[in-house]
């Protein structure tokens, strides 16, 4: 059944608020989720006060200096700090997206900084991402081809190659499928549109020759229909992709094959 | 969510990939595209029909309902509007009802609903055309 509140041993509780070094002038506060799977205690949100004075423009700049300065066991995903890979995607007032491509400066009052919404928790901004990188791996993210190998490129015309823009951009940061009430609901089965948008890349990439193998694994009524196109996806895109469409254009492909 | 004990030493790829792909779906999304595209002239011709209708007696609009083209249409906005409420209350139970037994029980209740009331509708429209 849809859950629509937390189990009890889920629910937040306020926890700690650590106090801005005395003579910070410029404050800002940040309400971030914690939980610890070694205490088994509610996650609770602290409030951390960073003196924006001495911190970079970023959200992730800001746990960072969190973690170095404050509270270091603060835990969180990160690596590249400018949007290319995808690990520091969470929920950031509101809304999913990436902490390192996110200014301090677009959000109003506390800055309220949860996990990805509704996939199991590891320890604190850090979800567990296995089940859909297992879901990544059962639409075969790679080339497929029966013609032998050539002894260079496959050649693509700049028309068939402009048809990946808008797909192969996509980090697998999964803010889009934790922002999927469908996803949040059907997850063990629905595929989720960061999933779709891989499975469309290929299938909308010329050098490919399963297209319709593609085809057949994704015509269910779980992994590619539980899309109701209601768009959270797109609009929750860091990389401002839109994976409503992909699904659309796949959704086309499988009435136009019938 | 699956039971932890039904999968607990499954590898996450065999969960991921479950019982596979039904092969299915498109015919349930692409008749719940028609059946709503044909509802858009039908209800209007419906509604306005009523709306024309109103003040009339009883005589009037059994007269009305013996007409040919009003039970050939009525009867296609019958089918129409059961097919795509069964179409379309099928997915919400399937987004929302998670019980394998009671998702069952709705499923199959819906279908003999929505069928017995569309029967029920036609034979009442048939009866007020040829008997009434």
């Amino acid at each position: 059944m849809a859950e629509l509140t937390l189990p009890a041993n889920s629910k937040p509780v306020t926890g700690k608020t650590w106090k801005a070094a005395a003579g910070a002038k410029n404050i800002r506060n940040f309400r971030i989720y914690r939980w610890d799977p070694d205490t088994g205690a509610n996650p609770r949100i602290d409030t951390y006060e960073v003196d924006l004075d001495t911190c970079g423009p970023m959200i992730l700049d800001a746990i960072i200096k969190i973690k170095n300065e404050i509270d270091s066991t603060l835990t969180f995903r990160r690596s590249c700090r400018e949007g290319v890979c995808g690990s520091c995607a969470m929920n950031i007032d509101g809304t999913n997206t990436l902490a390192c491509t996110k200014f301090i400066a677009e959000v109003k009052g506390d800055v309220k900084i949860y996990p990805l919404p509704h996939m199991p928790v590891v320890k604190d901004l850090v979800p567990d991402l296995t089940h859909i990188f297992a879901q990544y791996e059962t639409i075969e993210p790679w080339l497929k081809s029966d013609t032998p190998p050539q002894t260079r490129e496959r050649l693509q015309t700049p028309e068939e190659r402009a048809k990946l823009d808008g797909l192969w951009e996509c980090i697998l940061c999964f803010s889009c499928s934790t922002s999927c009430p469908s996803y949040w609901w059907n997850g063990d089965r629905y595929l989720g549109p960061a999933i779709l948008l891989q499975a469309y890349r290929f299938i909308a990439d010329s050098r490919d020759e399963a297209t319709g193998e593609r085809l057949d694994a994704l015509e269910d009524p779980f992994r590619l229909y539980r899309c109701h196109t209601i768009m959270n996806c797109t609009k929750t895109c860091p990389k401002g992709l839109n994976p409503a469409k992909a699904i659309g254009e796949i959704k086309k492909l499988m009435v136009e094959r019938r | 969510m699956a039971g932890r004990d039904e999968n607990a030493l499954r590898s996450h790829l065999g969960r991921a990939r479950g019982l596979g792909s039904a092969h299915e779906g498109l015919h349930h999304w692409w008749a719940q595209r028609l059946t709503a595209l044909a509802l858009i002239p039908l209800s209007l011709w419906f509604v306005a029909s009523v709306v024309c209708m109103a003040g009339a007696d009883y005589a009037a609009v059994s007269q009305w309902l013996s007409q040919p083209f009003t039970v050939g249409a009525l009867s296609l906005t019958i089918l129409a509007v059961f097919y795509h409420a069964v179409l379309g209350l099928q997915v919400v139970i399937e987004d929302y009802i998670h019980g394998k037994a009671l998702k069952l029980v709705l499923l199959v209740g819906l279908q003999f609903a929505g069928f017995g009331l569309a029967a029920a509708a036609i034979v009442s429209l048939l009866v007020i055309a040829f008997a009434g």
